[in-house]
């Protein structure tokens, strides 16, 4: 039976129109935002005729003094994209191989924990972090990074899915079972074996991470950190068209991390299918 | 303990016959929590032996080996090679070749990189290890493979680079985890065939599981048959398939016909004709015997019996037949006689020596 014969008996596949009338929909959803925030960055001051005057200005000394805040933001958001990885790195991949191992029967309970923060509001997370962040700033001082924690929490879920569904793909009890069968230690078979067949997954879950981190808002603003997003909004106040480039920059940002991520995904499944 | 894994010098000549590590098995035992999966074990092998653990699903073969490589830690008993007690020691200290069920080359590395890996774990010189992994893959016929990934090799070609890179450091003894289940008919008897030329070659001492009776009687020296646990009986494949000590080596070794009877003076009657008893003498009562196709003809006066079906195997034709008193029996003979299904036949059992169970 055919591809589209099969398609026509369960009437699971809609005709060309109505995918297209989709499309169409779908893109206007989200190109007019878009195309809307980039004539507005190239709008004049007195709204007649276009410049690249706002696009340029950023480079300018006078803007590094003015936006100076903003630049801290960018900064600090880049600082806690590189710690919250790192924690994912070093705290969640471990346990989750581990997990995958050795106890396998945990396997659903640390799934219930990684995917609680997508179910929880991040109004509601704040409110229970503030007291432990009156302890974190106790021991760790106030620098931002100490953000990281918090976003180590909000990233699980994202960074869960993209590692497990590695894990899965790949025979990693058989894999770690024949290199300590070859005479290589855990270490060994952790970073020659495993971790070379999960890069795509860990490196998805990088991606994403750093995508989370840099469009959150809630977290930083309540516990008065500066972030990208904070920073933003106050620069919108006064420089309504610095805000919109930055936001347009940082969209810019996450299409190419997504992209990278979707091109992860598809080079595994083409190598899977051979 | 001081069981480290033997580097080997520049010098040493690679994959130069062994004469292969004594492996004893000394009442192992294995809990997965209140279910015994290893109920005491027993087993010696001799150095450079091929034995084969053969049994059913469950009955513990696969833990048994998997307790041997030190993947799993046993709860009693134990696993001495060479003399040394292993129970404690790590698989990655054992100095154990080891080739899965499953396919486990690893997919970032070529073949040849599949094979060096062992030897880079022992910290050999890269031009050595080189040169013995290309060995190595000679050995098993792929060294044309061996810039190859594991997906563009098949599975009977990954199971032999796995071949190659469980028997390249030299291992002291060689674990095989039904590594021919996954294959299909053809490629898993010339692997066979192989597997054991390569064994005999080497002179490694090897363990190999497997369900399949043919498989085990085919290449192993001795073949330990198991059931829930433990033990029930070893020997050649001579001995198992002639002299059953069980009713359960009996049904699985082999094919064999379970046929009511009793014992009369130390024989066997069956079916009014009176067989020797292999093995242990039986008090006289009913016993359950059991007779193997080959030891059964068509004839044209005898039992009774009507064809059921009746199957072309190459060189032989099987036959399943119905007696009388509606019990089945499956006959071996040649391709010449062509029984139909519903033909009415006679049957003469050969007067083959048969083994016999007491029937409870």
């Amino acid at each position: 039976m055919t591809k589209q014969t099969v398609a026509q008996r369960i009437g699971a596949e809609p005709g060309r129109i109505t995918r297209w009338v989709i499309l169409v929909v779908v893109g206007l959803v989200f190109a007019i935002p878009i195309v809307s925030m980039i004539e507005f960055s190239l709008s004049s001051n007195n709204g007649h005729g276009y410049t690249l005057d706002h696009w340029t200005g950023l480079l300018s000394p006078e803007s590094a003094r003015t936006y100076r805040t903003l630049f801290q933001g960018i900064g600090n958001s880049f600082l806690l994209a590189a710690v919250t990885v790192a924690i994912v790195l070093v705290v969640l991949l471990p346990t989750m191989i581990l997990v995958h191992i050795q106890f396998p029967r945990l396997r659903r309970v640390l799934e219930f924990i990684c995917i609680i923060p997508i179910t929880v509001p991040a109004i509601v997370l704040v409110v229970g972090l503030a007291p432990v962040y009156g302890i974190v700033v106790r021991v760790f001082g106030g620098s931002i990074w100490t953000l990281a924690f918090a976003y180590g929490i909000t990233v699980l879920p994202y960074a869960y899915r993209a590692i497990q569904a590695n894990l899965d793909a790949v025979p990693v009890i058989t894999l770690s079972e024949a290199a300590r069968s070859l005479g290589a230690s855990w270490p060994v078979i952790l970073w020659r074996v495993l971790l070379p067949n999960l890069r795509r997954g860990v490196l998805a879950a990088a991606f994403i991470s750093v995508a989370v981190v840099l469009g959150e808002f809630t977290i930083a603003s309540l516990l008065n950190r500066v972030n990208l997003q904070t920073a933003l909004l106050q620069a919108g106040q006064s420089d309504p068209w610095v805000a919109v480039i930055f936001a347009l920059l940082a969209l810019a940002f996450a299409f190419v991390l997504l992209l990278i991520i979707g091109r992860l995904g598809s080079v595994s499944r083409n190598r899977s299918a051979q | 303990m001081t069981s480290t894994i033997p580097t080997t010098g520049p010098t040493a000549p690679s994959l130069a016959p062994s004469t292969g590590a004594t492996v004893e098995l000394v009442g192992v035992i294995k809990d997965y929590g209140a279910h015994r999966a290893l109920d005491s074990i027993d087993l010696s092998i001799a150095p450079g032996e091929f034995v084969a653990l053969l049994g059913p699903s469950g009955c513990g073969k696969t833990t048994a080996l998997r307790a041997l490589s030190g993947l799993e830690l046993i709860n009693g008993g134990r696993i001495l090679i060479d003399g040394e007690d292993v129970a404690a020691v790590p698989t990655n200290k054992r100095d154990i070749g080891m080739v899965f069920q499953s396919y486990s080359l690893f997919p970032h590395m070529t073949a040849l990189e599949n094979v060096e890996f062992g030897l880079r774990m022992r910290k050999v010189p890269s031009n050595e290890r080189q040169q013995r992994a290309v060995e190595a893959l000679e050995m098993v016929g792929l060294e044309r493979m061996a810039q190859r990934f594991a997906h563009q090799l098949s599975g009977g070609q990954q199971q032999r680079v796995a071949l190659a890179r469980a028997l390249v450091t030299r291992p002291r003894v060689l674990l095989l985890d039904e590594p021919l289940s996954a294959l299909d008919a053809k490629v898993r008897v010339q692997l066979r065939d192989e597997i054991r030329r390569i064994q005999t070659e080497l002179g490694i001492t090897t363990v190999f599981v497997t369900h399949d009776q043919e498989e085990a009687l085919a290449v192993a020296d001795r073949v330990a048959v198991m059931r829930d646990g433990v033990i029930e009986q070893i020997g050649t494949p001579e001995e198992l398939y002639a002299t059953p000590a069980t009713a359960f080596v009996a049904d699985f070794v082999g094919l064999s016909n379970r046929v009511s009877a009793e014992i009369q003076a130390g024989k066997v009657l069956v079916h009014g004709k009176k067989l020797e008893l292999l093995g242990q003498s039986l008090p006289d009562g009913p016993v359950t015997a059991f007779i193997r196709p080959e030891d059964i003809a068509i004839e044209s006066r005898g039992i009774p019996a009507t064809v059921v079906s009746s199957s072309f195997l190459g060189s032989l034709r099987r036959t399943r037949v119905r007696l009388e008193d509606d019990s089945l029996l499956s006959i071996q003979h040649d391709v010449d006689t062509r029984p139909e299904p519903g033909d009415a036949v006679h049957l003469r059992l050969k007067g083959s020596p048969v083994s016999a169970v007491p029937r409870t």
